[in-house]
């Protein structure tokens, strides 16, 4: 079957003082082929350490986790990751920031050269190519870190908080672009953040997650997202439902802040 | 025990007297070219850039920047106030220098039988340089009665005893002695002053003519800035002991070269090595960390004992010095890679060969240009002291066999060459690091 199957997850390690932390318990969860899903949780949820274990950069201890069919074992090109930083090579330029996943696999010149191309396009770099990495805004070097990411065709794009170190009025361009590059590649993108707002723009699945132990709490599905696309993003923040749900989850993950903080001044 | 670190604080004490008033004599001067470039500045009219705007400057760092007419200055200084101490010909005399030409001074003696008489004792003082001064001539009657006029010649800055009675009459008899100079009255062990310099009587009798020295340093101390000048023309023309000044210069060059090539070409794999590998790193840290702290000088004499004097031993012992720092350099290098970017490279497909080379190579480069800075500033300054201790070419074996012989002028061309190269080597570093990692400090 193909889509992401997470099934039963859990990651459990020990802290050098010996007490035993459970990040994550019993995430179960079926991501289908194109869909667009947002994850939400308040700090110290394991949203983060859920998506590493996606990624292939930590190990769940318990559960199974299969792509297309086949387990996930670290890193692969098929799951393609976006950093909040970027974590571009500030020693390459744009170009071949874009080209190193295809150069890695041998790919010939010509067609990098036309893939890195088409995508300075999609993400609006055209001039952009051979500035270095350190010349470019915050935004610049984001949609940089996007196009690299989108190079390799990865069929599954991670985001961890892409777009959580950006200015109000380039994060909400980001978001346009990123509905944008998901409506047209059609990949399937779980992003992480820990903006409300922007979890509702970008998800049509919605996760909120919960801390002690790291778990899903709660599952939305939403229509804002595919409202979006090409469309006006304030625009649809004014949808009657979306005042509401984001309320909703706003009070929820306040409660669960609440308790965090009840339980360590209890501690 | 405690007399001894007693005597350590006295000169301690000491010495902070003496810094004390050479900053202040050099601060002074600094004080005195600020008044006269502002008085300057003021009158023109400049472009105000954006940091001449700035109104908080103390404390900005970023709005200090050297003041090269500052630099200027301070150089110049440095050589005029080197010319004034040292009564360079090239200033006006500013200081008192030491009394070089003819003087004289008249003597009274008294005889055996108790009859005085006077005589003059005409005194030629020449330069230190100038070995065939002949006699000075005696004019006037030089001495009525018994006692004779009498000549002595001494170079500048030095003292030269006379026995005034060898050549009077009845000069070897007891009771025969000198009782004034000038009409000063003289007795052994007194000094008394002429007007070029002044005459002390020894124990036994003798007169030691002491010329004026004057307060500017004597060239085996420090050579006026013109006799360096002038060793250096005669040096880069013929060379020292045989061995020409470039060649010195290129010998210790090529010794820090390869040295410091061996250790980048081990130390670099080595750090990446305890960079990636917790074996190796658990492995190689002892001898690392207990090798770093010690001073490759420490070494000279077990690489001595061990290869000789020879090259093997100099290359051997700036291939240790610089081992140490590329290796730490390498492993820091390593470990201030952003794992971020290790991972988005994973994700893209690069495999670990490409991620060595693709990532965390160029990632540590900033780090592995700092260590290398700083190994090759160890280096040059190790090269130097090892052909202190031995060699047959290199600047330092130049300069440490030029002191043997006094040849101050040749141990300052040397220092000066040595800190020129040492300066050139970071300023090249520099270039090569601004070239190859324009990215650093911008991640």
């Amino acid at each position: 079957m193909s889509g992401l199957v997470i099934d039963d997850v859990s990651m459990t390690f020990e802290l050098p003082n010996g007490s035993k932390v459970e990040a994550l318990k019993n995430i179960n969860l079926e991501i289908k082929e194109g869909e667009l899903m947002s994850v939400l949780g308040p700090s110290g949820c394991g949203k983060t350490t859920f998506l590493n274990i996606l990624a292939g950069f930590l190990a769940q201890t318990s559960g199974h986790m299969t792509i297309n069919g086949h387990e996930i074992n670290g890193p692969h090109p098929e799951r393609g990751m976006v950093f909040q930083h970027g974590a571009l090579f500030e020693w390459m330029n744009v170009s071949k920031n874009i080209g190193f996943g295809p150069k890695m696999k041998g790919t010939p010149q010509a067609k990098i050269d036309a893939k890195v191309n088409e995508l300075l396009d999609i993400v609006g770099l055209q001039d952009f190519g051979e500035k270095m990495i350190y010349e470019m805004s915050g935004g610049m070097q984001q949609r940089v870190a996007l196009a690299r990411c989108l190079a390799n065709e990865p069929d599954v794009i991670l985001m961890d908080e892409p777009l959580g170190a950006l200015d109000a009025l380039t994060r909400e361009k980001m978001q346009s672009l990123v509905l944008d590059i998901w409506k047209k590649t059609g990949k399937t993108i779980i992003l992480i953040t820990h903006s409300v707002e922007e979890a509702l723009l970008l998800g049509e699945r919605l996760i909120v997650m919960a801390p002690r132990p790291g778990r899903i709490h709660k599952e939305y599905r939403l229509p804002f997202a595919e409202l979006g696309v090409g469309a006006d993003l304030r625009e649809v923040k004014r949808h009657k439902d979306f005042g509401p749900t984001r309320d909703e989850i706003l009070n929820m993950i306040w409660d669960m802040e609440e308790e965090i903080m009840g339980r360590t001044e209890d501690a | 025990m405690g007399q001894e670190i007693l005597a350590v604080i006295g000169t301690t004490l000491w010495m902070i007297v003496g810094i004390i008033g050479i900053f202040a004599i050099y601060l002074a001067v600094s004080g005195l070219c600020y008044f006269a470039h502002n008085l300057y500045s003021r009158r023109k009219e400049s472009i105000k850039g954006y940091t001449s705007l700035k109104t908080v400057t103390f404390g900005d760092e970023s709005s200090v920047t050297a003041n090269r007419v500052a630099s200027i200055a301070a150089v110049i200084t440095l050589f005029l106030l080197w010319g004034i101490a040292t009564g360079s010909k090239l200033l006006p005399p500013i200081l008192p220098g030491p009394f070089v030409g003819d003087t004289s001074f008249e003597y009274t003696a008294i005889n055996a039988t108790g009859d005085t008489a006077d005589a003059t004792v005409f005194v030629r003082v020449h330069e230190a340089a100038n070995k065939e001064a002949g006699k000075p001539t005696i004019t006037g009657d030089g001495g009525a009665g018994f006692a004779k006029a009498d000549t002595v010649i001494v170079p500048e800055r030095r003292t030269k005893i006379i026995k005034v009675q060898n050549n009077d009459d009845g000069g070897k008899e007891p009771g025969f002695k000198v009782t004034a100079i000038n009409g000063l009255a003289i007795a052994p062990k007194q000094t008394v002053p002429f007007k070029d310099g002044e005459v002390y009587m020894t124990a036994k009798g003798s007169l030691s003519v002491r010329p004026r020295t004057g307060v500017t340093m004597e060239a085996l101390y420090l050579p006026p800035p013109e006799l360096v000048w002038t060793r250096f023309v005669n040096v880069f023309q013929n060379g020292y002991l045989g061995v020409g000044l470039f060649e010195n210069v290129f010998w210790s060059l090529i010794r820090v070269v390869i040295g410091f090539t061996l250790g980048c070409l081990f130390g670099i794999p080595l750090g990446f090595a305890m960079g990636l590998n917790s074996w190796l790193r658990g492995w190689f840290e002892p001898i690392v960390e207990f090798m770093r702290p010690v001073p490759p000088l420490a070494l000279i004499p077990l690489i001595i004992i061990w290869f000789g004097i020879g090259e093997q031993g100099k290359i051997s012992l700036l291939f240790l010095a610089a081992l140490w720092i590329m290796t730490i350099a390498a492993r820091a290098g390593v470990s201030g890679v952003n794992i971020a970017k290790v991972h988005a490279a994973y994700s893209l497909g690069a495999s670990k060969r490409q991620i060595l080379s693709k990532v965390i190579l160029p990632n540590s480069l900033p780090e592995i240009f700092t260590g290398a800075r700083v190994a090759m500033g160890v280096c040059w300054g190790t090269v130097v002291a090892a052909e202190l201790v031995a060699a047959e070419k290199g600047a330092g074996k130049m300069i440490i066999a030029a002191s043997k012989f006094q040849l101050t002028d040749i141990v300052i061309i040397g220092i000066i060459i040595i800190g020129i190269i040492g300066y050139g080597i970071d300023v090249l570093m520099r270039i090569a690091e601004n070239r190859l990692v324009p990215w650093k400090g911008k991640g």
